[in-house]
């Protein structure tokens, strides 16, 4: 197992957002993480990646138990994450953006070429401010970074936020060729289908709490619906 | 007509000093977010630090700079590490007290060591050497500063633009948040920067003494002239600061011509009426970055 968490309780000082949460995740295999605004989806990320310092429970990835270790360290072990908002360095070019994934010195896999192959629409721009791309281009650099950090376990908050659909399906078909070379995934969607169709297991909590979880196989949809919005 | 020439260029050299102690300043700002009020009282502890190292040794202050300099840019860097990057995790108040505790640490400690009285560093005749282009005399050390001063913001831009430390800074200073997310610890990139500015505090601390008698509570007015420089120029903006320093000095320079006691005075009535009517200053963040 590459990520296990158990009884995960946090939130922002006096404001509780999980409680009790577990949730697994094998090597390789992709999880959709569903539930509306405000489930704390976001906030579970932010723990995993040590933004937020979990109140208790544990976080245990690929041996190690990482929850209060500081992000940079958590990066270097091989947690990558696309924010939401996408979080691009607006002084920085797009070639630079993609660089500063490589900042974690992680043993090198992902290159600037290996990436503009990917995302072949990203080298015309490499010396352009990242903040002149049309939304979608944003989000491939904000993936692009991402997979320069040489993860084994990519996050993404909410990928499609904003973005044509086109696009989107554009984004999760590359994500799938990429997830062939091992690496493990966490998705983040408000859209159901789009997350269930992208994953292996899925999670969907609400008001902070784990309330259904299984396979993409066993995925009923209208179940699901259900405890989305807490019935 | 040549009177005036003689004012603009004199405040443009003494411009050059206002944006080479007001470009420490800047830094700790742009890259920690900690306004740093013992900036002045740094820079006065430079200039003493260079009388102890050129009376040791014997050595030339201008050469002492580089001593300086580098025990400077270690000063900084320990500084940061062990008290200034715990204090940043309190929000922005908790460095401006910090570093108004140390200004207050630093008198008490140089006025211990130095006594109250005023003290130069000697650097011979060059300090009153000049050059005579017609009626207008210019002296070598003005100039000296100037070029000093071009020649730290020109590498510091190198370093900014062009190097992956550069990098991580501008990454930082647009999110500091994300850049931790990339692997990196902002409190080491911290410690560097404060180092950086120490250094050039520590090459700016050296002119002012060789400039200028100091004694120990001689910073708070030099981090006023440093405070306005970065404001003028746009607070957070490296060239912005360069053409703070000089406005600033341009503007003290026109009022000394107009009377002896006019002169601080015209720098700080500038600095107020862009406070009043342009506070983002001549370049804001929108056109240049740290
Ligand atoms: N910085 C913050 N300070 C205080 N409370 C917060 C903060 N960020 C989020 N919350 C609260 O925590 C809860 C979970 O928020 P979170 O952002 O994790 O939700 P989310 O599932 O990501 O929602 P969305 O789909 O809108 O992004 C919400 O009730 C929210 O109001
Ligand atoms: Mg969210």
């Amino acid at each position: 197992m590459l990520l296990e968490i158990k009884d995960l309780n946090a939130g922002y000082g006096e404001i509780k957002a999980l409680f009790d949460v577990d949730l697994t995740l094998n090597q390789g295999s992709t999880l959709a993480l569903i539930g509306s605004n405000g489930a704390g989806k976001t906030t579970l990320l932010r723990c995993i990646t040590g933004l937020i310092k979990p109140n208790n429970g544990y976080i245990n990835f690929n041996g190690d138990n990482i929850e209060g270790c500081k992000p940079h360290d958590i990066a270097t072990k091989g947690i990558a994450m696309v924010p939401e908002g996408r979080r691009l360095f607006p002084s920085l070019t797009v070639e630079e953006n993609l660089l500063m994934g490589m900042c974690n010195n992680r043993e090198q896999e992902w290159t600037l070429e290996k990436v503009y192959n990917l995302f072949p629409a990203l080298k015309v721009f490499r010396k352009k401010m990242a903040t002149v791309l049309s939304g979608g281009q944003q989000q491939m650099v904000a993936v692009g970074r991402a997979l320069m950090a040489n993860p084994r376990l990519l996050l993404c908050d909410e990928l499609s936020l904003g973005l044509a659909p086109v696009v989107v399906k554009d984004i999760y078909r590359t994500l799938k060729t990429v997830t062939k070379t091992g690496l493990s995934l966490i998705i983040v969607e408000q859209d159901i289908n789009q997350a269930i169709v992208a994953s292996d297991t899925f999670l969907c909590i609400c008001e902070g709490k784990v309330v259904m979880s299984g396979t993409r196989e066993t995925a009923d949809r209208s179940l699901i619906a259900n405890a989305y919005f807490g019935n | 007509m040549i009177a005036w020439i003689d004012t603009l260029i004199q405040g443009l050299l003494l411009g050059g000093f206002f944006a080479l102690s007001g470009l420490g300043l800047s830094l700790s700002f742009g890259i920690m977010r900690i306004v740093n009020i013992a900036h002045g009282d740094f820079l006065v502890m430079a200039a003493y630090l260079c009388l102890v190292v050129s009376s040791l040794t014997g050595m030339n202050p201008l050469l002492a700079i580089v001593v300086v300099t580098t025990l400077m840019f270690l000063f900084g860097y320990g500084l940061q590490k062990t008290i200034l990057n715990k204090s940043i995790d309190g929000g922005e108040l908790s460095p401006l007290l910090i570093t108004f505790g140390l200004s207050i640490i630093l008198h008490n400690v140089l006025q211990e060591f130095f006594s109250a009285d005023a003290k130069s560093l000697d650097v011979g005749a060059f300090e009153v050497a000049s050059l005579n282009i017609g009626q207008i005399n210019i002296g070598w050390l003005p100039i000296t500063i100037f070029f000093v001063s071009l020649v730290v913001y020109t590498i510091l831009h190198q370093i900014v633009e062009s190097t992956r430390f550069g990098m991580i800074v501008r990454a930082i200073v647009d999110d500091a948040e994300t850049t931790s997310l990339m692997g990196i610890n902002t409190k080491k990139i911290n410690c560097l920067g404060m180092g950086l500015s120490m250094a050039i505090v520590g090459i700016a601390g050296t002119f002012f003494g060789i400039k200028s008698p100091f004694f120990p509570l001689a910073g708070g007015l030099q981090l006023l002239f440093a405070f306005e420089a970065v404001i003028i120029g746009g607070m957070g903006s490296i060239w912005g600061t360069l053409l703070g320093g000089i406005s600033l000095g341009i503007a003290q320079s026109i009022g000394y011509r107009i009377g002896s006691g006019w002169g601080e005075f015209a720098g700080h009535l500038v600095f107020f009426l862009f406070l009043l009517l342009k506070p983002s200053g001549l370049l804001s963040k929108e056109t240049s970055h740290v």
